[in-house]
């Protein structure tokens, strides 16, 4: 018992040395710098009652809720298609799709700007139909679309192998006691995808969050807290600052997957 | 219970299925399923059986040409939510999200039932089941036959039409299989409801069915009784696959079928006949002048109550039969075969 005791401890040595020089110790180093300020506590405070650093809290959280929300239901419906209906093509597309994966956040920032900036194509086009030239690139809007562009391919391949473990018998099932197709994406695609949506959505969430290529290509003035962080970082040279805002973000993205975890998981036990 | 649905007559003409790689699973097939009858599908696996149910079910649409009516009207062109048609599959299909009540009464919430019927109905269907202790719990806490039995429930409490089975019972253990299967016999009579149950075994069709369709590559062999399949099986084909049946070659001659091994008296002996067929339980052990053929033991089994004898008479295969006798047999022994004149069969 004992032996077995300190052989666990001894294997499981590397992993937590591993853990509390890269984790915990960094993490509580970047506490620590945060009450380095003048104020000591004052800069976490201050997230909460200056009104830019919590209107740049509250706006990542939303374009990265917005960001994951659209992502999986494009996600969802495409690879869920892509999954199911083998046409010519079918792997070019896919193998299309996943394309972007590669790509650092500059390159996204770039594409978005070709597209929806002052030369890009929607541009163009809008002034050629209408004579209103719509450029929507260097605000939240382009960079909504830079991250759901760029967190697609992760999502899609996630939610295609799970729908490759869809039961068929399941949808027939349904369908033979009466349900249209509404009621069978809802009743029995959906959750039989759910743990997937889960996964993939936590990872499109919190990379939404943190992503910091693609705004700083867009336009520095956009206000979300990797940005934030950046200017107080290296322009106002604010170090505490800047390490209160970095851990309120880990902690907000923490507890915001934390708690859809455990809400996904009682819904599921709720409902079976 | 009240069950004030009227069962359905079901008629196939035509149906063939090419499937779009190419594989031709249905040859052109007529089936007539009378109102309130059980009609089993038979044969080995990948001879269409499923396929057949699908097209029942609207699964499936059979190639062009065919026909799929309810009570004589078509239905071919509609989808299986519209044809109100219960399905039980060999996988259970319980919907993992839901607990059993919830299951049960699925179909029922998707034809908005109001609440209270709803729950009457599912505490009906439980009871019917004999599974109302279980009306909570989740799919993954049931045992193989309890989560049979739900499938059976959450099928019928919406009162279908016709109850589809396909091999409800094959992943379920020997002991239960029978059990559960005695049930459903039970319960489709019962019911009155006209049912189509697809299995590959054999003791199942003939306990179950009324009728029995017994399928081959694609194409019905042979549809019956389970005692018209059995006593007159059309084909060879059906003979070997329906229980066992022994073959003898030779030929008629004086009033008897003359083989290497001796002659069976056999009057009404069609002339042209080559082979006689017979089961097991048609031969009987006989000393001298009593016995038809003799033969020499190839294996004998000793299963307790009886004994399985495997008897070269110079034929093919080996004759079978069963004995009660105590006696032990020797491998290469010689022994004499009687059979009874009753049995004997030609194609
Ligand atoms: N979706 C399908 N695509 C191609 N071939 C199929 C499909 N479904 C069944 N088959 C083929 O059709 C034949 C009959 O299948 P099935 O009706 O499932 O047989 P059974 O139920 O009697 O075992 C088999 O050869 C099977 O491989
Ligand atoms: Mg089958």
């Amino acid at each position: 018992m004992n032996r077995d005791g300190h052989r666990l401890t001894l294997l499981l040595l590397p992993a937590g040395i591993f853990f509390g020089a890269f984790f915990l110790l960094p993490l509580a180093q970047l506490f620590h710098i945060g009450l380095t300020g003048k104020e000591g506590w004052g800069a976490y405070t201050a997230i909460l009652t200056d009104r830019n650093y919590f209107s740049s809290l509250l706006s990542t959280l939303g374009l990265a809720a917005i960001t994951t929300v659209v992502t999986l239901m494009v996600s969802g419906l495409a690879g869920v298609f892509l999954q199911r209906n083998r046409f010519p093509g079918n792997g070019a597309l896919v193998a299309m799709l996943t394309f972007p994966l590669a790509f650092p956040g500059v390159v996204i920032g770039f594409m978005v700007i070709m597209l929806a900036g002052r030369q890009g194509l929607i541009g163009d086009i809008s002034r050629f139909l209408t004579g209103d030239k719509i450029v929507f690139a260097y605000s939240m809007a382009g960079l909504f679309m830079g991250y759901v562009y760029f967190s697609i391919p992760r999502t899609i391949l996630t939610v295609m192998a799970a729908a490759e473990k869809l039961d068929p018998k399941l949808e027939e099932a349904a369908r033979s006691l009466g349900a249209s197709t509404w009621h069978v994406v809802v009743d029995v695609i959906i959750p039989g995808l759910k743990p997937a949506f889960i996964s993939a959505g936590a990872i499109c969430f919190a990379t939404a969050m943190g992503a910091f290529g693609t705004a700083f290509t867009l336009a520095t003035r956009i206000n979300v807290l990797p940005m934030v962080i950046y200017t107080e970082f290296t322009l106002e040279a604010n170090i505490a600052m800047a390490a209160a805002l970095s851990f309120v973000l880990g902690a907000v993205t923490w507890v915001v997957l934390a708690v859809a975890r455990t809400a996904a998981g009682s819904t599921v036990a709720a409902a079976g | 219970m009240t069950e004030t649905m009227k069962p359905l007559a079901i008629t196939l003409t035509g149906c063939a299925k090419t499937f779009a790689d190419g594989t031709k699973a249905l040859e052109p097939l007529d089936l007539a399923i009378n109102a309130g009858e059980t009609v089993v599908l038979l044969g080995p696996s990948g001879c269409g059986k499923t396929t057949t149910l699908r097209i029942i079910a609207g699964l499936e649409q059979p190639d062009a040409g065919g026909k799929v009516m309810f009570d004589g009207e078509g239905v071919t062109p509609l989808s299986i939510e519209k044809r109100n048609v219960g399905m039980v599959f060999q996988s259970y299909a319980l919907f993992p999200n839901m607990s059993v009540a919830e299951n049960i009464g699925y179909g029922l919430r998707l034809r908005k039932t109001p609440t209270e019927a709803l729950r009457a109905r599912v505490g009906e269907m439980l009871a019917m089941m004999r599974i109302e202790k279980l009306a909570d719990r989740r799919i993954d806490q049931l045992s193989g036959g309890q989560r049979q039995r739900v499938a059976l429930a959450r099928a019928l409490a919406v009162r279908p039409r016709a109850l589809l089975l396909d091999e409800p019972l094959t992943a379920l253990d020997a002991k239960l299989r029978d059990a559960l299967r005695i049930e459903i016999d039970e319960l489709l009579r019962r019911l009155g409801i006209t049912a189509v149950y697809v299995t590959h075994d054999q003791a199942e069709a003939m306990a179950l069915g009324d009728r029995i369709v017994v399928m081959e590559h694609g194409k019905v062999a042979q549809i019956g009784t389970p005692r018209d399949i059995y006593q007159r099986p059309a084909t060879l084909f059906v003979a070997d696959f329906i229980g066992t049946m022994n073959r003898v070659q030779g030929r008629v001659a004086n009033g008897g079928f003359v083989t290497a091994a001796g002659t069976i008296p056999w009057a009404g002996a069609p002339a042209h006949i080559t082979e006689a067929m017979f089961r097991p339980q048609d031969i009987s052990l006989a000393e001298g002048g009593d016995a038809h053929l003799r033969g020499t033991i190839a294996a004998a089994f000793f299963l307790g109550d009886r004994t399985r004898l495997a008897v070269n008479v110079g034929g093919e295969k080996p004759l079978i039969l069963e004995t009660g006798t105590r006696r032990d047999f020797k491998h290469g022994e010689t022994v004499g075969l009687r059979i009874d004149p009753h049995g004997l069969l030609s194609l």
